[in-house]
């Protein structure tokens, strides 16, 4: 059965790869840019490029409000309403780092912070070094075997020490929706502080921050179809009040002597320096494009490639999935064949994918594992790219065994 | 400076390969020529760190003459490492100094697995070579 894509032209990368036989599906990485997002970058600097929030004149105005845009653009894409603010930052690490420095007061020794056992380094870093500051416990969330953080486990280690509880909506190694529901109840029962890491989350399907109920939700727009150097901090107005400026200079000031300042409040007071301005507008563009898709027809298309992955997967000896993922990507390693050698190959006939740790050394050490081969879908993939795949996977497994 | 013969031999070899496949199959050849390294010397020590296998290096300067011994649990870089010793095992310190090793890999028709954003360790095994040959 065939399943084309019919946005694949939408994004004028994937053709210039396929005339260099490179065949792109490390996509949980970063992701290939719609047309309209190379127009509005072009159009930006094309016209005149100016800081934002700042000049009076003309081209600062434009910029300003283009930049702006994007800024509803983005609330209106996690339906944040009122419910808060859209902070711009240098990416979704950038944006974990702010929070973990931001919030970093509001912290004592004894202090819980809890994360789950398959976060991205992005989502443990900040909170580990943020333990080792402030002599805080660390609480790691154990998964069940189908890669879901463990609900019942979840219950016995939250308590009233439990001060913020920050999880993955979507892991980037076991593509599994956690249950994140259940989690920020629990949390909330302890008037804990929630963040959401939406960085693979947000890429497939609609997300609604105020049905969630988080405190925050982090994304990075360039694994969303957007421009790299930027991600995006949604904070419910309650929470952003405990926030505390943390990277100064720039327009965030309000009001500055030698010796004290007073800031803004969010957003503006959270984007220290010029902010990444074309990535802005450009992520406003990818947003237009986005929200002028058939959403259902995306998903349908999403879950027929998964489904034909997985099973092209299944049919081959020896392949042993992490997880059981569900969506947009699936790891899996092959008995007796080193992950090196097989990414070696794949990559020798212009197979994209990704092969090591996946910036989740832990969670790969629980699997008794150094490495993993991770293949990762996008809207724009079609069956014969997963054919490709397969292809060379037979190829090399047969040199190999 | 004329090659050691394992080189000559290596430079034939692999210049007359044709396609990714014979490489990938001569590379693992060589892989498996290689000698095994002993257990003492699969150490913490001597891992070569910046790979996604496990690699092993040990030096040893005999009569002013390098002998490198390596190993990996991956065949492909076992195989990439095995052509490096190749080239450099037995040569005298000041001959080490100036052998271009890139353009080695280069003449191997191999310069591809020394790119920058390439993770397989090859890259780190020539610094670690460096720094070990001082």
């Amino acid at each position: 059965m065939m399943i084309p894509s019919p946005w694949r032209a939408d994004f004028p990368a994937i053709a210039a790869l396929q005339r260099q036989d490179q065949t792109y599906l490390d996509n949980a990485a970063t992701t290939q840019k719609p047309q309209a997002l190379l127009d509005a970058l072009t159009h930006y600097y094309a016209n005149g490029a100016a800081n934002v929030h700042r000049a009076q004149h003309l081209p600062g105005a434009h910029a300003t409000q283009a930049f702006e845009a994007s800024r509803s653009k983005v609330a209106q894409w996690l339906n944040a309403g009122d419910s808060g603010q859209i902070i711009f930052t240098h990416g979704a690490t950038s944006a974990l780092n702010l929070l973990a420095y931001g919030l970093e007061h509001l912290f004592n020794p004894g202090d819980e912070i809890v994360i789950s056992a398959l976060e991205h380094h992005a989502n443990l870093l900040p909170w580990q070094q943020l333990a080792q500051r402030r002599e805080l416990k660390l609480v790691i969330l154990p998964l069940d075997a189908n890669g879901l953080i463990d609900l019942d486990a979840a219950a016995q280690l939250m308590g009233p020490q439990t001060r913020l509880l920050a999880v993955s909506q979507l892991s980037n190694v076991l593509g599994v929706w956690q249950p994140l529901p259940a989690l920020l109840a629990m949390a909330k029962a302890y008037d804990a502080l929630t963040v959401v890491d939406g960085a693979q989350g947000v890429v497939h399907g609609r997300h609604d921050v105020q049905a969630l109920g988080c405190d925050f939700y982090v994304f990075s727009s360039h694994k969303l179809y957007g421009p790299d150097g930027l991600g995006v901090l949604f904070g419910r107005n309650e929470a952003l009040k405990q926030l505390r400026h943390w990277q100064f200079g720039g327009e965030m000031v309000l009001d500055a002597d030698y010796h004290h300042a007073r800031f803004r409040p969010a957003p503006l007071g959270f984007e220290a320096g010029t902010p990444p301005i074309a990535a802005v507008i450009g992520l406003g563009a990818t947003l237009d494009y986005l929200t002028g898709l058939d959403q259902d027809a995306v998903n349908a298309h999403e879950a027929a490639l998964h489904d034909y992955l997985l099973k092209g997967l299944e049919a081959r000896n020896g392949i042993r999935l992490l997880g059981k993922p569900q969506l947009a990507l699936a790891s899996f390693v092959v008995e007796g064949v080193h992950n090196s050698d097989l990414a070696h190959l794949l990559t020798e006939q212009g197979i994209a994918v990704r092969a090591g740790h996946h910036c989740a050394m832990p969670l790969l050490k629980s699997f008794e594992l150094a490495g993993a081969i991770r293949v990762s879908l996008a809207l724009y993939n079609d069956s014969e790219d997963l054919e490709r795949f397969f292809e060379a996977l037979d190829q090399a497994l047969e040199l190999l065994r | 400076m004329s090659l050691p013969a394992d080189a000559v031999t290596a430079l034939e070899t692999f210049q007359n390969a044709a396609g990714w496949e014979q490489r990938a199959r001569l590379l693992m050849q060589w892989g498996d020529r290689l000698p095994a390294l002993s257990d003492v010397d699969k150490v913490d020590a001597n891992r070569v760190h910046g790979c996604e296998s496990q690699v092993w290096l040990v030096a040893a300067l005999q009569d002013g003459h390098w002998q490198f011994a390596a190993s990996s649990d991956a065949r492909l870089i076992r195989g990439l490492v095995a052509l490096l010793l190749a080239r450099v095992n037995g040569l005298s310190a000041a001959e080490l100094r100036q052998v271009d090793l890139p353009g080695w890999f280069d003449q191997l028709g191999l310069s591809r697995q020394l790119s920058p954003s390439r993770s397989n360790g090859l890259n780190a095994v020539l610094q670690r070579m460096n720094e070990l040959a001082g």
